[in-house]
Order: structure tokens, then C-alpha cells, then sequence
């Protein structure tokens, strides 16, 4: 097992928000929200994909080296290079390595070559795949075998949901001793309380369709090769954690600096306040991506002046992404901290501030017992609102070069790529495809998710159904 | 009013120095020169010579902030900070790092920058605020609701891919206008439709989002049900009462942006090929030309400052309250 920085930061922040839900899920004022929350059609499904995104992301961050690192044929594993879980799940699709582009599905390479004919002279033509479509003998046939394979996994996939919502089905009527078909009936249909179906169905949605993708790339490169060959499905999957790691990093990262300044700033106002308005007003000043341009500049001068330091290309590229998170989070906590500030002025003076206050309690009583806990709403709408921007962010970043680096797999990375390929005839249409597609899934269900929670949260937006 | 004015004018200063000992910092001491010679010059196979050779040239040589060798206030001037940064505050931005005047450039950058921000601002918030107050007037219907999800889609979009997929259909099926490049006068009209309709789109879903929130917050108000009451059509209402309110907020909003525009936009820029100040600030990043991009940091807070001041100008003429401080 190794842990690199951003692996370690981001299972703290899971264990913590773990830790916080067991701590406070139970309170009332945050079960209302939350029975809000789960009763808002659109951010349960985005909770649905965004889990899958976060399951895969989590097993991309456990890592190891691999026990005989030797490079197999057709590997892309340089040896000492660590792999993720997911990595060894994936083996199939990271294995299959072509020559060069590959459309979707395709038995043949996207170029000509000059191919063997038997005689000694050969000709130019397309050559097979190695991988994509070479079980069949005649490769003109497989539609019909992907057609196949897409019913044989979707079946597949239906089956395994069938019995999951049966076992839940069973599970709650043991709990609530009540009838299974009612249990049934109440999963099935979208309720007052809680959308169940639309949770279900995007569920089974999701597992049929990862069951069909599973078990067509065993044969197929479903979306295609890149320029060196390598499947873009892998990449795509692989830069899902890469988008997370910025998305939820770069916020968390930063959190204590916006929360310890905006509070102190609003309590205690006078000379601290004037101080940490101008500092954070000078940051903001700073237009953002000249701030990250000038900084990354630093970071790769930093790290090629101590090179022994950063041996591998892994530790680079992680160094880079945990820096390019903190970067951003210093362009970005200014705005958190500005609505924390205030809403402490405005706390401070609340009656029940004063009451504590006369009752004796010294500040940092006040501070974490009264100001702290009606704080967090405003924290929890901020992160889930600025998190879809940074995943955009991360994209337009890369294509600059100045965002992670070029060895990390990114969507950003993948459009910078393949940009150029667009000019080419027939066009190399896959890798961008793959790229803004899972972009545009995670960053869509991001944003209906930090809706639902703003509705959930926000007290202006509780008074009327809107 | 002028006493508050002038307060917010004067607190400008500060928050200047504060951008400049910031970039300072972070370009001279986190990253001395000797790391800048060496980035340029390659980093390995390079002797010491070379380096002292190319900070001489450019005048990196001096001590930071205080040189002890020299007579009078040349301890002070005689140093990089004044030679290289305190000059910023005049707007003299010296020369590059591959010995071109940034001034010069600056100003003969701004003009392609400025003739692609200004119309995709222009009809930006044009198409932005049509949209939004057709959303209000058809609010609690389909309308609203598919105009919502639309616009939650369209923000979920990377600009790139509207850049991207723009060039690809204009260059390949309609070949109305070419893809990249700029020219001068009049004829740079044909280079521009492309880049600022992308803008306008691109900018759309979150615009008109944000602009549809302001017009429902407006709407609620007692005023526009008095105005409802004495029998005014819902257009009339919503045009003449709540569209005017609304536009405070948007339009001092604008002014905050307004000096900005002079940066340019990076990506557009750069896609398209624009000579703007967008892609010069891309060009020295790549290039490592640390003095334009610590010019470009300076000149960006410089305008976005300005604009802020200029905000509060803006409500102090609207909001009446403000006058009184």
C-alpha cells in the first residue's frame, strides 16, 4: 500500500464528513433539511451517479505497488509505478493497448500501413486490431455480436437490481413488520416523502449499463483508442478521480482559512476586521488564473530545482494536483469567507449571542457554541455550489498548461490531446466525445445536487415551494 | 457622498501595494532569478556565467530590496524592487523577458481584446435578460421548468466544448466566416461573429439562471402586487415595474466587470487566434516570460480594483441610502 498526499487528504475528508454525519445526523434541525433533501427528485438521482462517480474515484485512490511490477506484454506499467484497485479491476481495458487511434467498436486501425500479404511485397491497408473485435473471424458480423452482448448484459444488470430491491424490499418489512408487497408497492412508485423509483430506476440504469460497458470491453474498445492506443474509456474512468480530488479538495483544503477569518472578522470586528478585509480583498483582486499561472510556475521551478525529492513521475504528478488544488483554493475561499463574515456580524447581535454573553460565557464559548453551529449551512451550500465550477475549471486549466500534470489522466488533459485531431479527415471524434460526456455527467449532477441542497439549506428559499 | 467617494478612491492604494509586494514576492523571492535563468536556459549543462550573463541583461543582477553597495538613495533604488516593481504603479511596465517594450504591446493589445469583450457583453446580457424575463412571465408553467433545466445543462457544459464544437461546424459545413485569425478595421467584423456568438452562448445558462433569480426576487415584492392590483397588464407589470428594479442589481453588477474587459478572454483569445491581451498573457505563460505575466497580474488588479470603486460609485448614485454616509 502507498499513500500519496491527495489519496491520504481525501479519505480525511471523507472520514470526517462520515464522522459529522453519525455526530449531528441525528439532531433536528439538520433532519428537516436532510428529509428535504431526499424528498427532491432531481438531487436524489444526481446522489445516485455521483456515488458511482465517487466509488470509482475511491478505488482509483487505494494504491499499492504491484507485487511483480515487470512490465507484460503490452502493459503500459512502467515498472515502480503504483496502481489503484481500480486499476486491477480494469486490467482488461487498461491492458488492451492498440498501435494507434481506433474509432468505437472498430476491428480496424483508424491509419494505413503497409501490412504483409504473404508474397514478400505487401500492400496499404487497415490493419486488424489486437484487441478490438479479434475474436470474431469475420469482423463485418459484429453488430450482430454486440447486440448480443448489450441484452446479455443489460439482462444481467436487471437481474442484480431485481434482487437488490427485493433484499431491501425483505429487509424493511422484517423492520417495520409490515407485508413485503407492500414494501414493494411503496420502492416502486415515487411517494409524497421520498422518490424511491426514480432512485431505483436510475440504479438499474446505471448497473445495466455498467454491465453491458464491463462486458463489451473485453472485446471491444467501446469508445475508442487515442493516439498511442490506449483505451479512452480507461482514461475517462481513470480522470474521474482527478475531477473529484480538484472538486473536493480544493474547497476543503481552504475551509479553515475562510471559516477562522470570517468569524474572527465578524466577531471581533474593529482593527482584525479592517486587517483580513484587505487581505482577502487583495487576493481577490488578483485576476485567478494569472495568480494559478504564476504559481504553478513557481511549483515546477520548485520541483526541478529539488528533483531528488520527487523521484517518480507519480509523486510529480500528485505533488502538482495537490498544489493546483491549493491554488485554487486560495482564489477561491475569499468569497466563502466574505458571506461568513457576514453573517456573524449579524449572529453576534442575536439575543441568544447576548443572553450568553450576560450569562458569562467567555468568546470562544460564544464562537464554537453558538456561531460555529449556524455557520454550517452556509459552508455545506458553498462547497456543493463551487464544486461543478472546479471540475470545470480543472478542464479549461490543463488546456492552458497550467493545470495538473501531463502525466496525470484528466478530461482536461484528453481535450488538450485530442484538440488538434478535429482537423483531421475522417474525423478523431472519440476522445473528446468520452471527455465532455463524463465532464458534462458529473458537472450536471453536481450542480441539480447543490440545488437540492440550497433548497434544503437556505432559509430564503424555504418559504415558499419554489 | 464626496467624503465617501473619496474614502473608497484612497482605499484603492493600499490594496494596490498589497497586489504588487504580493507578485513581488512570488516572483522574485519564492522564485529567484537565478531559477528564472536556469528555466530559460535549459537546466542542466549551464554554467554560472551564462546565468550571471542573462540576469545582467535584463536586470536582474541587483540585490532585492537593499543594496549596500551603492551611495545615497541608490541603497534603495539600485534594486529590483524599485527597478522592476515600484515602476508598476506608474503603469511602466518596462521590458520582457525576450527584451520587448510590454507597454507597447499592452496598448496595441487592447483593441482586438476590447472588440471581442465589448459586443459579447453587449449581447450577452442582452440574450440573457430576454430569456430571464420570459422565464418569469411564463413562471410556474413547462416553460419555466424546461427553461430551468435547460439553462442547469447548458452551464454543465465546458466552455470548451461550445468553442470547440462552434470552430468544427462553422469550419467544416458553413464555411460563412473563417475559423481563426484577425485583420485590421473593418475587416476584423468577419473574425469576430464567431467568437462573440460562442461567448454569448456559452454564457447563457448560468446568465440567464441568475438573472431569472434577481426578476423572482423582485416579483414578490409588495410594490408589483399594488401595481397588479390598480389593474396593470402582467407585461406592463413586469416590463415597466419589476424589469427596471431588477436592472439595478444587473447593470451595477456590470460595472464591476467593465475594466476587465481590457484582459481579454484566455481561451478565446487563444483558440481563435486573436492578438489580444488574452493570448499574450497565454504566450508568456508558456513561454515563461515571468515579466509579462507579473505585469499582467499588476495591470488585472489594477481594473478589477478600478472596478470595484467604480461599483460603489455606481450605488451611490442609485441607492439613495448610500448618500447619506
Amino acid at each position: 500500500m502507498v499513500f500519496f498526499w491527495t489519496d491520504t487528504l481525501i479519505f480525511l475528508v471523507l472520514g470526517s464528513l462520515l464522522l459529522a454525519f453519525l455526530r449531528f445526523g441525528r439532531k433536528e434541525q439538520w433532519l428537516r433539511p436532510w428529509r428535504k433533501l431526499t424528498s427532491d427528485k432531481p438531487a436524489m438521482i444526481s446522489l445516485v451517479i455521483l456515488v458511482v462517480f465517487l466509488l470509482i474515484g475511491l478505488l482509483d485512490s487505494i494504491r499499492f505497488y504491484p507485487a511483480h511490477a515487470t512490465a507484460s506484454a503490452g502493459s503500459v506499467i512502467v515498472q515502480g509505478e503504483p496502481i489503484s484497485l481500480f486499476d486491477v479491476w480494469a486490467t482488461t481495458i487498461r491492458t488492451h493497448d492498440e498501435k494507434t487511434y481506433s474509432a468505437p467498436f472498430a476491428s480496424h486501425l483508424y491509419t494505413r500501413e503497409l501490412l504483409p500479404d504473404g508474397v514478400g511485397s505487401g500492400f496499404w491497408g487497415y490493419a486488424r486490431l489486437v484487441h478490438g473485435g479479434a475474436h470474431l473471424e469475420e469482423p463485418d458480423s459484429r453488430v450482430h455480436d454486440i447486440l448480443q452482448t448489450v441484452v446479455q448484459g443489460t439482462a444481467k444488470g436487471l437481474l442484480v437490481a431485481g434482487l437488490l430491491v427485493l433484499s431491501a424490499a425483505i429487509f424493511r418489512s422484517r423492520k417495520k413488520s409490515t407485508s413485503m408487497s407492500k414494501e414493494i408497492c411503496q420502492l416502486s412508485g415515487d411517494d409524497f416523502e421520498k422518490p424511491w423509483r426514480s432512485v431505483l430506476v436510475t440504479g438499474t440504469l446505471i448497473l445495466c449499463m455498467g454491465w453491458t460497458l464491463v462486458d463489451l470491453s473485453v472485446h471491444y474498445h467501446v469508445l475508442g483508442t487515442d493516439k498511442v492506443g490506449q483505451d479512452v474509456l480507461y482514461q475517462s474512468l481513470k480522470s474521474i478521480r482527478t475531477g473529484l480530488v480538484i472538486g473536493c479538495l480544493t474547497t476543503l483544503v481552504t475551509l479553515p482559512f475562510a471559516l477562522v477569518l470570517g468569524i474572527v472578522s465578524g466577531y471581533y470586528r474593529g482593527w482584525v476586521d479592517d486587517l483580513i478585509q484587505y487581505i482577502y480583498t487583495t487576493l481577490n483582486s488578483i485576476p485567478g488564473v494569472l495568480l494559478i499561472a504564476a504559481s504553478i510556475l513557481v511549483v515546477q521551478v520548485y520541483m526541478s530545482n529539488h528533483a531528488e525529492a520527487f523521484d517518480t513521475i507519480a509523486v510529480r504528478a500528485d505533488t502538482r494536483l495537490l498544489f493546483l488544488c491549493l491554488v485554487l483554493g486560495m482564489t477561491s475561499w475569499t468569497g466563502l469567507c466574505r458571506l461568513l463574515r457576514a453573517e456573524t456580524l449579524k449572529l453576534r447581535e442575536m439575543e441568544y449571542v447576548q443572553a450568553a454573553r450576560a450569562l458569562g460565557v467567555g468568546d470562544p464559548g460564544i464562537l464554537a457554541r453558538h456561531i460555529l453551529p449556524n455557520l454550517f449551512h452556509i459552508v455545506l451550500i458553498s462547497v456543493t455550489l463551487d464544486f461543478s465550477g472546479l471540475v470545470l475549471a480543472e478542464a479549461v486549466l490543463s488546456y492552458i498548461n497550467i493545470g495538473v500534470d501531463p502525466t496525470t489522466f484528466s478530461w482536461g488533459n484528453m481535450i488538450n490531446s485530442a484538440r488538434l485531431e478535429m482537423a483531421r479527415e475522417p474525423v478523431v471524434w472519440w476522445p473528446l466525445f468520452a471527455a465532455f460526456l463524463f465532464m458534462f455527467i458529473l458537472v450536471l449532477s453536481a450542480n441539480l445536487f447543490a440545488d437540492g441542497v440550497r433548497d434544503a439549506l437556505d432559509p430564503r428559499y424555504q418559504r415558499g415551494e419554489r | 457622498m464626496t467624503a465617501y467617494i473619496i474614502r473608497r478612491i484612497l482605499y484603492a492604494f493600499p490594496l494596490l501595494a498589497g497586489v504588487n509586494i504580493l507578485t513581488f514576492l512570488l516572483f522574485f523571492v519564492v522564485n529567484t532569478p537565478d531559477d528564472m535563468a536556469r528555466m530559460q536556459l535549459g537546466q542542466k549543462h549551464v554554467t554560472e556565467q551564462a546565468i550571471q550573463k542573462w540576469k545582467e541583461q535584463r536586470g536582474y543582477q541587483m540585490p532585492l530590496w537593499w543594496n549596500g553597495q551603492s551611495e545615497g538613495t541608490g541603497h534603495l533604488t539600485e534594486t529590483i524592487f524599485y527597478t522592476k516593481s515600484a515602476g508598476l504603479f506608474l503603469f511602466r511596465f518596462g521590458r520582457s523577458d525576450s527584451g520587448r517594450d510590454i507597454g507597447s504591446d499592452i496598448m496595441q493589445r487592447m483593441w482586438p481584446s476590447l472588440a471581442i469583450a465589448v459586443p459579447s457583453l453587449v449581447c450577452g446580457l442582452l440574450a440573457n435578460i430576454t430569456l430571464a424575463v420570459l422565464m418569469v412571465f411564463f413562471r410556474s408553467t413547462y416553460v419555466e421548468f424546461w427553461g430551468v433545466i435547460v439553462c442547469v445543462a447548458m452551464m454543465s457544459v465546458s466552455a470548451l466544448f461550445y468553442i470547440i464544437l462552434g470552430q468544427y461546424l462553422v469550419g467544416k459545413f458553413l464555411l460563412l466566416v473563417p475559423i481563426s485569425g484577425y485583420d485590421t478595421g473593418l475587416n476584423a467584423v468577419k473574425f469576430l461573429v464567431l467568437p462573440v456568438l460562442i461567448g454569448v452562448v456559452s454564457g447563457l445558462g448560468a446568465g440567464a439562471r441568475w438573472y431569472r433569480s434577481l426578476l423572482l426576487e423582485e416579483v414578490e415584492k409588495d410594490y408589483v402586487r399594488t401595481a397588479r392590483a390598480k389593474g396593470l397588464s402582467e407585461t406592463r407589470v413586469l416590463f415597466s415595474h419589476v424589469l427596471r428594479n431588477a436592472l439595478i442589481p444587473i447593470l451595477t453588477g456590470i460595472v464591476a466587470v467593465l475594466p476587465i474587459l481590457f484582459m481579454g478572454s484566455l481561451i478565446t483569445e487563444s483558440f481563435f487566434s486573436i492578438p489580444g491581451l488574452g493570448s499574450y498573457t497565454i504566450d508568456a505563460i508558456n513561454r515563461q516570460d515571468f515579466a509579462i505575466v507579473r505585469s499582467m497580474v499588476f495591470l488585472g488588479s489594477a481594473l478589477y480594483i478600478l472596478g470595484l470603486v467604480m461599483t460603489d460609485i455606481a450605488y451611490t448614485l442609485v441607492d439613495p441610502r448610500i448618500r447619506l454616509l
